[in-house]
């Protein structure tokens, strides 16, 4: 009874999704306002119908309804209660109907918080969202039904793969999907303007905090996936550049792109066409994102299936997507013109390199993911693009991103001059590489990429402070000038020191890493990067839906015992699945990690792998930096207060938003060739 | 050419030249690190010179698996069930490495005609198979069951 409501509840959604993307863009052609109010209640609507077919395949879960197919295929009765809950979005149906729940709320949330705007604008997003809600509404429903019978019914299910059963991985695609999903509203706006042919700067503010909760949704959502695959996967690496990896990791770079264009267009009304370009990229990709998980097209440890009439699917949707966007881009993107001009040495010179560099590694990135999958489509046989090629790629395009980053976001909009910042900034530079120096030999080693890279990390940090410093100065009262400090202005400081602390755990790990693979048996002892391990006890031990056989070692360095680390291979009931659970001692300056290999000479000896990982922690604590960076700037107050983007209230506004009138050239035949630096260039960002 | 333009120029070419650089930096790389798949078919067919790398992938034979008693070398016998190849590795080998189980592993034939892997995949599925080796032993006639076996498999979310 309850998967016939869901299932119900989902034809419902979709009708509304119908209603939601027709009517209100009927009503701004044909200028009926009673069509363009159906907005908001048609997007309440399907955010109802949508969580109620969610609640319906969660009871499914929650009860063990094993007449369900997707359920008897991803649960089971012992599967603790956190991972039934997990479990729906754990495999293919689910995850899909997952990403509709998730799309719905987003639509819902916009219809909310959108009082301010105006309402064909509204109409437009709205109905965008309810096309995208209709393609991925029909694709659960045609090809993925999630609430689909079984019969005869299953005493027990199949269970969840015990890969998945970590509670990283309970919430690491939510993250993902938030941050996917998040992104389609950016490219709302921006399909909106382009048909709407106008885009101004009370529209651009207002995409920006939804840009930035959605990009923190998918850093997280992307730094769990790498913090899981370390904890469970038992190689002891946290990024493989694998295909799945790569397609959550371009949306990322655009959105990274997309953040700092928008940031540029709202306040200097530049770069208007490129940053709705970057909007539909980054939609796109996440598309794509899921296209290649979800079509099993790729050679990876994610995609376990294939399924052609999916793919296909997944495959046109994306074809009408971008195509279609990109065809609306191609028409009327000569209207979203930018006036304003800016010199060499200006903010929005830095942004424009930040652009390139982020969306050059972006298409590196996608060469390198798409070129096998093309040769094979193609009949040219088998390849694979190695790791090497991507950090050979990688690593070069963001140097330069490090070297730019406190210094951009220092400078003024329209034109700066560095003369007063050049010498505090040359010392800041030596003192950088001096520093660095000192610490990788008196903490670690000398070894000249580390010092480099450790370089690179302290001048990030210390000309983002100079940066801050900079501000203040001139300011009578610093604290009262600290507290009227935008948050947007704070969170954009510490998602730059957050890149500083993330580039000194990627370069510390990979430069000093040390691994060895070993045979030990009971009582044997080997030492790894200054420690000792020895193999204490073997012992056998029964977990809540698998058995396990847990070694235990105890770790020394010099004279000091550090305790004991514990590692496990377990062996799953119900799917026979092994699993290596890896025993990591985490420190802030070092993890130890050790895990099993497999029993040798029937048991008594075992291969086991050894690492001593410095500093890797800072890779996740550099992404947590970056993720509360961007929701930092998402609360700023200057957001929640915007102004009807009527032309009346903004002649009312601060001097800053004036400028933008005039940099962004709405009234196009007065092109704003003065040299008076911009009033707005020192406020804002 | 007013300074303006000038500088606008200037921001241009730079960029122009950044990306150049970029692009040629990313092709060479790209060139450098393509591994080419190969079933044992094609490898005795002579289709890679020794000490070339590439991926090959295959079945492991039953009964082949051996190991050393010091330390963590392994051979074992790699089969599209056409033609079979010997493989060596050190290490661990991953948690679904079992006989008579698909795998694709990297590496390079030595001159004796051994397969010397530096890594080994086997997928975190128990009927699973890696699409490359269904597709080998499609190829050589010896696909054990239909593929319909492998397609209706769970997907799962990274």
């Amino acid at each position: 009874m309850i998967p016939e409501l869901g299932q119900f509840a989902l034809i419902l959604a979709l009708c509304t999704a119908v209603v939601l993307a027709v009517v209100p863009l009927a009503g701004t052609i044909t200028g009926h306002t009673g069509w363009m109010a159906m907005a908001r209640p048609a997007a309440g609507a399907q955010a109802f119908f949508v969580s109620l077919a969610y609640a319906c395949l969660t009871w499914s879960f929650v009860t063990h309804d094993f007449s369900v197919l997707y359920v008897a295929n991803t649960s089971n009765t012992s599967l603790p209660l956190i991972y039934r809950l997990s479990g729906v979005w754990g495999g293919h149906e689910g995850s899909i109907l997952f990403w509709c729940f998730i799309s719905a709320l987003w639509t819902a949330a916009v219809a909310v918080f959108s009082r301010s705007l105006p309402q064909v604008l509204l109409a437009r997003v709205l109905s965008v969202l309810g096309f995208v809600s209709i393609g991925f509404l029909l694709f659960v429903l045609w090809t993925s039904n999630p609430f689909e019978r079984l019969f005869p019914v299953p005493i027990d299910g199949a269970s969840l793969n015990p890969l998945l059963q970590d509670p990283g991985m309970a919430i690491h695609p939510p993250m993902l999907y938030l941050g996917y999903v998040g992104f389609s509203v950016a490219f709302a706006f921006a399909v909106a303007a382009l048909i709407g042919g106008q885009l101004d700067s009370a529209t651009l503010r207002w995409m920006r905090p939804w840009t930035n909760i959605a990009w923190m949704f998918l850093t997280v959502g992307i730094s769990l996936g790498s913090w899981w695959a370390y904890n469970e996967l038992g190689w002891g690496g946290w990024w493989f550049w694998d295909p799945v990896e790569n397609a959550s990791f371009m949306p990322w770079l655009v959105g990274t792109a997309l953040i700092h264009s928008l940031a540029a267009s709202e306040k200097r009304g530049v770069f208007k066409a490129w940053t709705v370009l970057l909007a539909v990229l980054a939609f796109s990709l996440s598309l794509l994102g899921t296209f290649l998980v979800r079509s099993g097209v790729l050679t990876s440890v994610h995609s376990f299936a294939a399924d052609p009439t999916r793919g296909l699917y997944i495959l046109l949707f994306l074809g009408v997507v971008v195509g279609g966007s990109l065809l609306l881009y191609a028409v009327r993107a000569h209207k979203l013109t930018s006036t304003a001009s800016f010199e060499l040495l200006s903010r929005e010179s830095a942004l424009l390199v930040n652009n390139i560099l982020l969306v050059v590694a972006s298409a590196a990135v996608l060469l390198g993911t798409m070129y096998p999958l093309f040769v094979d489509a193609l009949g040219y046989g088998k390849m694979s693009v190695g790791e090497q090629y991507f950090n050979a790629v990688f690593v070069p395009l963001m140097l330069p991103i490090l070297l730019i980053v406190g210094l951009g976001a220092m400078l003024n909009w329209k034109r700066d001059k560095l003369s007063g910042r050049a010498v505090p900034l040359a010392v800041l530079g030596v003192a950088s590489i001096v520093l660095a120096a000192l610490l990788a030999t008196q903490l670690l080693s000398f070894k000249m990429s580390a010092v480099a890279s450790l370089s690179l990390a302290i001048w990030v940090t210390a000309s983002t402070v100079y940066g801050i410093v900079h501000r203040l100065r001139n300011k009578r009262k610093r604290l009262s000038a600290v507290l009227h400090t935008p948050a947007a202005f704070w969170g954009m400081s510490i998602a730059h020191v957050g890149l500083a602390v993330f580039t000194v755990g990627v370069a510390l790990t990979s430069i000093y890493t040390e691994e060895q693979t070993v045979r030990m048996e009971l009582n044997d002892d080997h030492s790894v990067g200054g420690y000792s391990f020895t193999f204490t006890h073997l012992d056998e031990v029964r977990g809540a839906n698998f058995d396990a056989i847990e070694a235990r070692f105890a770790v020394s360095r010099g004279n000091a015992e550090l305790g004991d680390i514990s590692a496990q291979k377990r062996f799953y009931d119900v799917r026979q699945d092994t699993m290596t659970e890896a025993g990591i001692d985490a420190g802030l300056t070092r993890d130890l990690f050790i895990a099993l290999g497999e029993p040798l000479d029937g048991g008594s000896a075992w291969s086991v792998r050894i690492q001593t990982k410095p500093f890797i922690r800072w890779i996740w604590l550099g992404t947590l930096f970056m993720a509360a960076g961007g929701l930092l700037a998402a609360l700023d107050r200057r957001y929640r207060k915007v102004g009807v983007p009527s032309t009346t209230s903004d002649r009312t506004a601060r001097p800053a938003l004036r400028s933008d009138k005039n940099g962004q050239g709405s009234s196009a035949s007065i092109p704003v060739t003065t040299r008076v630096s911009a009033p707005g260039g020192q406020t804002g960002l | 050419m007013t300074p303006k333009r000038k500088q606008r120029l200037m921001l241009v070419g730079l960029m122009l030249g950044g990306v150049s650089v970029a692009v040629a930096f990313g092709v060479n790389a790209f060139k450098q690190n393509i591994m080419l798949f190969h079933s044992p078919t094609d490898v005795v067919a002579g289709a890679v010179q020794p000490g070339q790398p590439f991926r090959v992938g295959g079945m492991v034979v039953e009964g082949s698996v051996s190991r050393s008693e010091e330390d963590l070398a392994v051979q074992f016998k790699l089969t599209d069930h056409a033609q079979t190849i010997p493989v060596r590795f050190e290490g661990i080998l991953p948690d679904l490495f079992r006989e008579g189980q698909g795998i694709v592993a990297m590496g390079a034939m030595d001159t004796g005609g051994t397969f010397g892997a530096t890594e080994v995949l086997a997928k975190h599925d128990e009927n699973y198979m890696p699409p490359e080796v269904a597709e080998a032993l499609e190829k050589a006639g010896k696909m054990p069951g239909t593929a319909a076996t492998y397609g209706n498999k769970t997907v799962v979310e990274p």
